[in-house]
């Protein structure tokens, strides 16, 4: 990876860049406030689904450990990938290509939060919690980030097991135990995150060919990246009917995973027949590509937001 | 530009207003960051001895 070479704040240019003065909002973004935001939603559910009881003090700790390490994982990632983060337009004004927080400290501050998560995961829940926790951030920050990110256009699809981990967590910090059903959680995050990572690739393919960075569009181009995302949609969806078929949840989550499922294969069959040049390249902006992008962040959130629903009322 | 070049010249008053400020923000949150953690520590306590 190449040294960084911190870039000014655009606003204050002629001003001074002091090492170490990031404003607090600065240090919130290092932990990915967006990504965190699935993560502990997911962790939650797996949380409230699970059989048992957890005290609610200790399932707050619970997910407030979820949450502080994805947010550990998203300033790891950031240190690492400062160097492309730098020269792509997304990601240009994140803290530390704008150089208010220095990398050290950036890495400093997510080894410290991913070590104090796992430990007060321990503390207030169990070993077997505590060890998935462990193995989401290890996962996440060797695997993905320092491993595949930057290989493999495979990158997203085995990635995508890092994001996948909060559900089992949350079933484990209660249970103690890991079953099949929180498995089928894992697998059903697990192939919903090639399509929606590669509907935002098609559009951002530009930045990510700039950086360097494998992801399927720049590797395999679009028109193979629209195929493997109506691949991975027509397997998330019966996946999806899993927890209904096997018993673990009733009619109310079976209908919703139903109609949201048809509802992403329209939204991916759109994409597919995006009009485009000989090269695959769109010719709407990838509109279906955006619209497919942002119905798949609610498909996950009410899919999910169905089970525990289901126990109430079902 | 070198790896590390910032302009070293005195900051200006404004400049070191919105440094202090910064300062006093962060010191802010650490300290409410810092009581969140007691306030945790002494709850999981709490439950857990009323369990046992």
């Amino acid at each position: 990876m190449s040294d960084l070479t911190p870039v000014r704040r655009d606003d204050v240019a002629a001003s001074h860049v002091v090492p170490g003065d990031a404003d607090v909002r600065d240090w919130i973004a290092l932990l990915k406030p967006r990504v965190m935001s699935l993560v502990v939603f997911t962790g939650l559910i797996g949380l409230l689904i699970a059989p048992g009881h957890l005290h609610p003090v200790l399932g707050f700790t619970a997910v407030l450990c979820i949450t502080v390490a994805a947010g550990a994982c998203g300033a790891i990632n950031m240190w690492y990938d400062r160097d492309i983060d730098a020269v792509m337009r997304r990601t240009q004004s994140r803290p530390i290509p704008q150089g208010r927080i220095m990398p050290g400290e950036a890495l400093g501050f997510g080894v410290v939060l991913a070590v104090a998560s796992v430990l007060l995961m321990y503390l207030a829940t169990n070993v077997a919690a505590a060890s998935v926790l462990a193995l989401s951030i290890m996962f996440y920050v060797f695997v993905y980030t320092m491993w595949l990110k930057r290989r493999t256009p495979q990158n997203i699809v085995i990635g995508g097991a890092a994001g996948a981990f909060p559900a089992v967590i949350g079933w484990a910090a209660v249970t103690g135990s890991i079953d099949l059903m929180p498995l089928i959680l894992f697998g059903i995050v697990f192939f919903w995150t090639p399509p929606h990572f590669w509907s935002l690739a098609l559009w951002a393919n530009d930045d990510y060919e700039r950086a360097g960075v494998p992801m399927l569009p720049v590797v395999a181009g679009a028109k193979e990246t629209r195929k493997q995302i109506v691949i991975y949609t027509l397997l998330l969806v019966p996946l999806s009917l899993l927890p209904c078929v096997l018993g673990f949840a009733g009619v109310i989550y079976g209908a919703t995973a139903l109609l949201l499922g048809l509802g992403y294969v329209w939204q991916v069959w759109l994409v597919a027949r995006d009009r485009q040049d000989e090269r695959g390249v769109s010719l709407t902006k990838d509109a279906p590509a955006k619209a497919a992008f942002k119905y798949s962040i609610v498909y996950l959130f009410v899919l999910f937001g169905a089970l525990p629903i289901d126990r109430l009322f079902g | 530009m070198t790896a590390m070049a910032r302009d070293l010249s005195p900051l200006s008053k404004a400049e070191s207003d919105a440094v202090a400020r910064r300062r006093r923000g962060r010191n802010w949150a650490m300290f409410v960051v810092l009581l969140l953690l007691c306030a945790i520590f002494y709850a999981i306590t709490w439950v857990k001895m009323t369990k046992s």
